[in-house]
């Protein structure tokens, strides 16, 4: 696949002190994607995208966004990206067009230009009726919504996004994931972090898990759901002696990649769940294993989570590998 | 450079926006503690003061000077308070990841902490004419006076948004702000001429630049120009050290939180 790069990290390094908090990481972002930073706090995703956005030099390595390096072109890269922080950055006296107005004049726009843009984005993110209030009567979704729109006024090629949904309601959350969506469809390149996995699975068309400041595993989400080797039917069997004659018999079976002994039965790993289900029930008839309780499960992000960093993303670190 | 105006105009208003929409903060700060300083302090003292230690007509014409020179101190230690917030909410990243000078946004911070100043130092100026303290030297004096006053509040405001930048919490601004105010008022000539002090204080109080500045506002507000002149020679060659070394300070500290 031939595809413009928007951004290429090359062997990024940060070091704080002594700690490492990205250690040699190299990652691709194409024009038009949504690629998403996923791993738990302190991964080094906050690190890597303010590296990106010009407010943190590397130790080593290097970032371009466009081809333009972010140390060297800080200046430039910085009239291409737009910014969304992780924090509510909201001056909570100013009102959300003071904000917009700020900001205007920040990125050099003359007033007329400037006030056609914050109208336009006003009206896209649905705030024009509140738009003179000041910031400090938001709602925590209103907030984000402004925040999303000074990140979109430079007109940017590329949006950046630092855990947009984080503390926000079911509801700001989805109106936020149709944003993210929306912009996409307008050709911008957008780049978030995440540290929920529903968020990276539903939005992003490629991520890189993050952790310990390496990155685990790169690709769609769906690419890494296969790759863990397929769906798991999970068995629970009433008698556990008959437990191995059943895994021998279905060790083999073409539909069926890999068997393992459980506490309660067997978990198999399944290439198609239309061809196996039928093969293992025949062959539990056969051997005349009756089965208390089966479980089919398509691999979740979770899993792939798990299977990279062998722990779930709500796990914190063991405390060995934080220092 | 049409820019950089346009990003320091810019920046600048944002601050003046934040002040007029707290109507309080506002009043306060235009009428703030340092006054009550001035009014009951100075008259509270004005028996107990002894005129011939002061070398003042009376005792708030005394301490004119000292609350001049304490509201420069005030403010310009609270200079980096709101750069800190910025700081702590992520607003200033937001400011940074924009295409603009670096320097802008300190720069804002400055010329409205200047401002500021300048209104509170005229305020009391003013309230201090109405109790019949009259500067010596006439405006130009009082020109003489703020420009004073600016080039240690430069100093004073780069200090404190270098602690602004190099704090791990804003606790730790306020102890610090806390505990750097005081003693540089009384080891100052703020309250009593140095003369009048014990010796190690006095000793301690030359090394305070404060002390320069009030005994160069002094003598514009009580003597006249001929006494006043040595002393404003001699403090801006002060201030211009206190400042060079505050701002390299200032900008070290400013690189290393935005580098």
């Amino acid at each position: 696949m031939d595809r413009a790069i928007a951004i290429d990290v090359n062997r990024l390094c940060k070091t704080y002190d002594s700690h490492k908090a990205v250690d040699d990481i190299s990652f691709q972002v194409y024009a038009g994607e949504i690629f998403g930073l996923l791993g738990p706090n302190g991964a080094g995703k906050s690190t890597t995208l303010r590296t990106l956005i010009t407010l943190l030099h590397p130790t080593s390595g290097s970032a371009a966004v466009f081809g333009h390096d972010t140390v060297r072109e800080a200046d430039l890269v910085r009239t291409l990206i737009g910014y969304v922080p992780q924090e509510r950055a909201i001056d909570r006296f100013l009102t959300g067009r003071e904000h917009l107005e700020l900001l205007g004049a920040l990125y050099h726009l003359s007033k007329a230009e400037a006030a056609k843009r914050i109208d336009e984005l006003l009206t896209l993110v649905e705030l024009n009726a509140h738009a003179d209030r000041p910031a400090k009567t938001y709602s925590g979704g209103m907030k984000r919504k402004l925040d999303i729109a000074c990140g979109l006024l430079p007109n940017p090629k590329i949006l950046f996004l630092d855990e947009p949904t984080l503390g926000l309601d079911v509801q700001s959350r989805l109106r936020i994931w149709e944003y993210v969506r929306m912009l996409k469809t307008r050709g911008l390149t957008v780049v978030m972090t995440t540290n929920y996995l529903d968020e990276a699975d539903q939005l992003c068309d490629r991520l890189a898990i993050i952790d310990g400041g390496k990155i685990k595993t790169l690709g769609s989400p769906a690419e890494l759901k296969i790759a863990l080797g397929g769906d798991i039917v999970s068995l629970t069997l009433k008698e556990q002696d008959r437990t191995a004659g059943l895994e021998a018999a279905l060790k083999h079976q073409p539909a069926i990649t890999s068997v393992r002994t459980t506490d309660k039965g067997l978990d198999i790993r399944v290439e198609s769940p239309e061809k196996a289900l039928p093969a293992i029930l025949e062959s539990a008839n056969r051997l005349g294993c009756s089965i208390e309780f089966i479980q089919y499960n398509r691999p979740r992000l979770d899993d792939v989570f798990i299977a990279h960093t062998g722990r779930a993303i709500t796990e914190s670190k063991p405390e060995a590998e934080t220092t | 450079m049409e820019h950089y105006w346009q990003e320091i105009g810019a920046l600048t208003m944002r601050w003046v926006k934040r002040l007029s929409r707290e109507k309080f903060s506002m009043l306060f700060t235009l009428v703030q503690p340092m006054l009550f300083w001035l009014i009951f302090f100075g008259n509270l003292f004005q028996r107990a003061a002894d005129m011939q230690v002061t070398q003042a007509p009376n005792y708030i014409s005394f301490l004119a000077a000292g609350v001049v020179v304490m509201t420069v101190l005030n403010n310009g230690l609270a200079g980096g308070v709101d750069l800190l917030f910025d700081k702590e909410n992520g607003f200033l990243e937001r400011l940074m990841s924009t295409p603009i000078h670096r320097t802008s946004v300190i720069l804002s911070r400055f010329i409205f902490v200047m401002g500021i100043t300048s209104m509170q130092v005229l305020v009391i100026l003013g309230v201090a004419f109405l109790f019949d303290v009259h500067p010596a030297t006439g405006l130009l004096g009082v020109a003489t006076i703020l420009l004073i006053g600016m080039m240690f509040g430069v100093g004073l405001t780069a200090i404190s948004m270098a602690m602004a930048f190099s704090v791990k919490s804003h606790g730790d601004f306020f102890s610090v702000l806390g505990f750097l105010s005081l003693p540089m008022i009384f080891l100052s000539s703020a309250l009593v001429p140095l003369a009048a002090m014990p010796g190690w204080m006095s000793f301690l109080a030359k090394f305070n630049p404060m002390t320069w500045a009030i005994d160069a506002v002094r003598p514009l507000i009580l003597s006249g120009w001929s006494e006043a002149l040595p002393h404003v020679g001699m403090v801006v060659i002060v201030m211009l050290v206190f400042d060079a070394l505050c701002l390299y300070g200032g900008a070290k500290a400013f690189r290393r939180a935005m580098g």
